[in-house]
């Protein structure tokens, strides 16, 4: 229910600067989710708009409100921890009531409140066991339970699947995705290391590295149109094949040891790289001329499809994913090819560059 | 495989084996150092032993215990160790002794433990320095006490006359109506350090995050001591006490060195400790002794009967 707006958000620890400066507007029941790899400040990032970390410089506004000083429960936020964080003496009723009981509710309303939370949930069998007594998955929904009766304007995630087993992962995050069309006046922020998560439940994605925000894009938008070579490799599994390019004689484009590309070659040529996703490679038919031709190292079969590792003379084998069907052996040598829109092309400095024809 | 078979073993029993052999040592060190010891005691409770002639210790029943004897015609008392004045006054003194020391410690422990759970600089120095008074011996502390405590030369009578607390000397551990408090009070600042080592443990066990969701549920921090540190700390709180009040029911070196020869401080190991060596009542200490041991044997395991209720 809440506009969060970050405004040159910073936040040291000592003398390392964690968080250099963020800006960013999450709209009103907006989902975003703050992705990147370990240590890259997402948590920190989350931390900060809970109030459980103090600013060190930078504006942080609720609804246009500045929030710096206020206290996390003035901030009318909720939160659900990766460890869950249910108190473990109490039952799972009191573990999501004690926030309004000590608010001085009414029993009436809290009983109603813990129990529309419930039913939402399917805790309503489970309401006088402790915490010990549940399994992971039911820990998280009370957690999560215990967030949707404080009714906040903010509902904020810290990596809340990162303890499930992987078919209960799933289950949940389909879960949080229902949850949101149910308060969808709630605005939600989601932090995860799990680039599956944050394609699948966010509305928006802020790649986060090092600190500083890399991209903030539609979870497609990023998966298409990566702004850095850092966001294609975070985004997409298999990661994007990333070659070393070189510039042909003709002003081209060609990856090392590769065919050329009708692809113009920028100012700059030096540090090129060209990615392409595995998915978009496929075999070449007869007739077409490969990108790459290679001996196969390694076939990984994942049932629904292959990743099919082909030796190209680089450090890294290039990986093509290949449906099931295609037959596929370590040893044998493979022509491979791609579209020539498929691939996209990053400069020195790791910024994505404009793909123009030639 | 050829060989074994004929004798194989399953191997939970062959585990069972394995625990029987590596225990079979300590168990016989516990019935040579606890078990006969506690036997013979039992048995010299029941004879008319003396000091200077155990061998000849010779079966007179419950007489050390509770006794009639007979004046002739009727008339008569009933003596022994059940109707002994002296020695129930020593379990009133152990019993008060225990209560109060044992819960003053507890609630200080806590307040330190809390501190010593909060980061702040040189954290680990003052963590090791509030241990200095459990580990100096209790005797030295004891007669270092009895200095500060002393009517004419202590410290402690200096500071509150200068500071004009109290009018004239108080002979702190001689008179009667302080001496008890004097003997409380050094065994509070020497086992306090260790309770709060106890309880610091269970705090530490409590995780953060659950601190965490508190702030964010809007939870005063009052409230969060009382409805989530406490619950929490409250097992290790339970088996901190249960280590003290031990040792606070087998008091003996603080009182004997501090207060000796004093009705109002005597406790049950004092008790049994003058009959046993200094009154020549080899046989009535050994009978005090037992008793002692069921006391204590009654109230640890009432107390765990009563914690393992609280807690659920």
């Amino acid at each position: 229910m809440a506009q969060l707006t970050l405004r040159n958000l910073c936040k040291s620890f000592g003398r390392a600067e964690i968080i250099h400066g963020i800006d960013l507007d999450i709209a009103k029941g907006e989902f975003v989710v703050f992705v990147g790899p370990s240590g890259c400040g997402k948590s920190t990032l989350l931390r900060l708009i809970a109030g459980l970390e103090e600013i060190s410089s930078g504006e942080l506004l609720f609804d246009g409100e500045k929030v710096n000083d206020l206290p996390p429960k003035e901030r009318g936020i909720a939160m659900v921890f990766q460890s869950y964080a249910l108190y473990p003496h109490m039952s799972v009723f009191d573990n999501m009531a004690f926030g309004l009981k000590l608010a001085k509710s009414d029993s009436g309303t809290i009983r109603e409140r813990v129990e529309e939370a419930a039913r939402l949930l399917e805790l309503e069998p489970l309401l006088n066991r402790k915490p010990r007594e549940l399994s992971g998955g039911q820990r998280q929904r009370v957690a999560i339970g215990r967030a949707i009766v404080r009714n906040p304007r903010v509902f904020l995630f810290d990596e809340p699947l990162s303890n499930l087993d992987a078919a209960l992962r799933g289950q949940t995050r389909v879960e949080i995705a229902r949850l949101h069309e149910r308060m969808p006046d709630t605005t939600m922020v989601y932090v995860t290391h799990d680039q599956i998560e944050a394609m699948t439940l966010a509305d928006r994605i802020v790649v986060l590295r090092a600190g500083r925000v890399e991209q903030v894009g539609a979870p497609m938008e990023l998966y298409l149109k990566p702004a850095t070579r850092f966001v294609a490799e975070f985004i997409g599994t298999p990661a994007m094949n990333i070659l070393p390019a070189e510039v042909t004689a003709e002003g081209g484009l060609r990856p090392k040891g590769g065919a050329a590309l009708p692809l113009r070659a920028p100012a700059k040529a030096e540090g090129l790289g060209l990615g392409v996703r595995p998915e978009d490679l496929h075999i070449a038919e007869e007739g077409e001329p490969a990108l790459y031709e290679g001996r196969v190292t390694l076939v990984e079969r994942l049932g629904e499809s292959q990743l099919v590792h082909v030796e190209i003379g680089h450090e890294v084998p290039l990986v093509v994913k290949l449906a099931r069907t295609v037959p596929a052996r370590r040893g044998e040598t493979l022509r491979v090819a791609a579209p020539v829109d498929a691939f996209h092309l990053f400069g020195a400095d790791g910024q994505a560059l404009d793909i123009r024809p030639q | 495989m050829k060989q074994s078979t004929g004798r194989t073993l399953t191997i939970s029993a062959r585990r069972r084996r394995a625990a029987a052999l590596f225990l079979a040592p300590m168990l016989l060190v516990l019935v040579l150092v606890a078990g006969w010891p506690l036997l013979r005691t039992l048995w010299f409770g029941f004879t008319d032993a003396s000091l200077g002639d155990l061998a000849g210790a010779r079966w007179i029943g419950f007489s050390n215990y509770l006794e009639w004897l007979s004046y002739g015609e009727g008339d008569g008392e009933w003596v022994g160790l059940l109707v002994d004045g002296e020695w129930w006054r020593a379990v009133w003194n152990t019993l008060v002794f225990t209560f109060i020391t044992v819960s003053v410690e507890t609630a200080l422990g806590l307040v330190v433990a809390m501190v010593l759970n909060v980061r702040f600089p040189l954290r680990g120095l003052v963590r090791a320095a509030v241990l200095i008074p459990w580990a100096i011996p209790t005797v030295v502390s004891a007669k270092m006490w009895a200095w500060m405590l002393n009517d004419q030369f202590g410290i402690i009578n200096d500071i509150g006359l200068k500071l004009g607390l109290i009018s004239s000397p108080v002979a702190w551990i001689a008179s009667a109506d302080t001496a008890m408090v004097a003997v409380m009070l050094v065994d509070i600042w020497k086992s306090t350090p260790f309770m709060a080592l106890l309880i610091l443990a269970g705090l530490q066990m409590i995780p953060e995050d659950i601190y965490e969701a508190a702030k964010i549920d809007g939870v005063n921090p009052l409230v969060t001591f009382w409805r989530v540190t406490l619950p929490l700390a409250a097992p290790a709180i339970m088996v901190a006490v249960i280590f003290r009040a031990l040792d606070a029911l087998r008091v003996f070196d603080i009182i004997y060195v501090l207060t000796p020869n004093n009705a109002e401080t005597r406790t049950m190991s004092v008790f049994v400790q003058e009959n046993l060596f200094q009154f020549d009542q080899f046989a009535y200490g050994s009978a005090a002794s037992t008793l002692l041991f069921l006391v204590i044997a009654f109230i640890t395991l009432g107390y765990i009967r009563a914690a393992r209720l609280n807690l659920g």
